[in-house]
Order: C-alpha cells, then structure tokens, then sequence
C-alpha cells in the first residue's frame, strides 16, 4: 500500500492539471516500510520529453542526481514517482513499463481530463530485475496527517 | 570514495544506501562495488560488458558517459558516485 498525505495527493493532481495537455512528472520522497512506501515529500520535476510532452515524461538524470541528494539529506529515500496522462486513462502503458527500472517503488499515474484531474492510480514495480518486473495494481492511503512541505512551511509561518 | 546506491539496487548491496570504496579511477571505484557486491554487475552492464541504456552514472554533478576520459576518469576521495536509474514513460504507446 502507498501511503501519502492529502495535501501531497491533491499538490501532484494539481501538477497535472497545471501541465496539461502535457504530462507532469516528479518523486515521491519517503520510507520504505514492510507495510508498503510512505511518501513524506514530493518534489516536482521538469518533464524533458519536450518533443511530445502530450504523451511522454523524463526526467533528467542530472534533477534524479539532486532529488537523491535532497532526499538523503532528509533522512528519506526516493520511494516512488507521479505523472499524469492527459486525456488518457490511469494506467500504466507499454511505454511506462518499458522505461520502468525502479524495483520496489511507486508509480502514482493520474488521468487528466480536459484539463480537470480525474482518476489517480498506484502501481508498485515488482520482481529482481529486468528480466522478471512487473507492475501490480496497488492501494492508495490517503492521510490526512500534514507531510513535510506543510510541517515546513507551519514551522516558517510560525 | 563514496558510491550512492539507488533504491532498487540496494537488495544487492545488503540494504547499504551508501558504499565506501577505494578507487583511483571511476572504472577502478565500480570494479570495487560490483567485486563486493557481485549480483550489482548484471543490474548495471550488459552480458558485454556495456552500461545498461538506463543506469547513469553521475561523478558528483557530471555524467560519466560526457567525461572526456569516461571511466578512467580519476577520482578523489572526496568525491561522490551516483548510481540514478532513468525515470520515464508516457501515456500513450508506440506512436
């Protein structure tokens, strides 16, 4: 099961509504627990695909190298990523599953219909490797506990 | 130096986030990774011995596949790998 708080959720729904009719794309910070991934942070990313950004999303490996480092430095791990598809439901593709290589974590896709944020689906990447991967449907616990942006920006408001 | 491993790769790592290894090269460095943790060297090359299309390599901000001298690019202890799989993907297929 991935757990995020609510404040998360409706910030990478409004991500997608904000991006389309292109697709957004960014990480989800957090713990990996024996209960399933709990997302502490988001972080946006700039979708590199600028040649089709309708129907394609990357991240470039130089903004991965620095959400890494941001999330070390919080104690967190990368435990998943969001992206949007516009106007196309919210299920993971060919394509999404090609270009899945990270085991174990979260792949939160939500559906952006004419503009609005509609279904938001989570699917965890299983297996060892690329030999055996695979995508299975996973629950979505919405908290209502605050995340990390908001404790932060309480504790700046304060 | 310190290598950072990414989430997947870290059941291959005994759950270490961060591996501390001697190396005065970037290719001497990973040759020390993958000698002490032997099932990393399938997740990052090719059965030829090629870097997987999807791993990256980053020596502190740059890639190494742009470094003019690549892996033999030498390396000092403070500096830092990064291992980053590729994150991407699209909603539609094939078109």
């Amino acid at each position: 099961m991935l757990k995020l708080s609510y404040c998360d959720y409706e910030a990478l729904r409004a991500h997608g509504e904000e991006t389309y009719p292109h697709e957004c794309c960014g990480a989800m910070l957090g713990l990996a627990t024996p209960d399933g991934n709990q997302v502490r942070q988001i972080v946006r990313a700039g979708n590199t695909r600028t040649d089709r950004a309708h129907d394609r999303y990357n991240i470039a490996p130089e903004e991965l190298v620095k959400i890494q480092r941001q999330a070390r430095g919080l104690g967190l791990d990368i435990v998943g990523f969001y992206h949007s598809h516009p106007d196309h439901p919210a299920q993971w593709s060919k394509t999404d599953f090609d270009e899945a290589h990270w085991v174990g974590c979260s792949y939160l896709i939500t559906a952006i219909e004419g503009g609005k944020a509609a279904i938001t689906n989570s699917f965890l990447l299983t297996g060892t490797g690329e030999d055996d991967k695979q995508f299975i449907d996973e629950p979505v616990e919405i908290g209502m506990a605050p995340s990390e942006n908001e404790t932060a920006q309480e504790e700046g408001q304060a | 130096m310190n290598i950072h491993i990414p989430t997947p790769l870290r059941a291959y790592t005994g759950g270490q986030q961060t591996v501390n290894v001697p190396g005065a090269t970037v290719g001497e460095a990973l040759e020390q990774l993958t000698g002490a943790y032997p099932d990393l060297r399938q997740n990052l090359y090719t059965a030829d011995g090629k870097l997987r299309s999807f791993v990256n390599i980053y020596l502190n901000d740059d890639d190494i596949r742009y470094l003019p001298a690549k892996e033999a690019t030498t390396t000092e202890e403070s500096d830092e790998l990064t291992i980053i799989p590729s994150i991407a993907g699209g909603g539609r297929c094939c078109l």
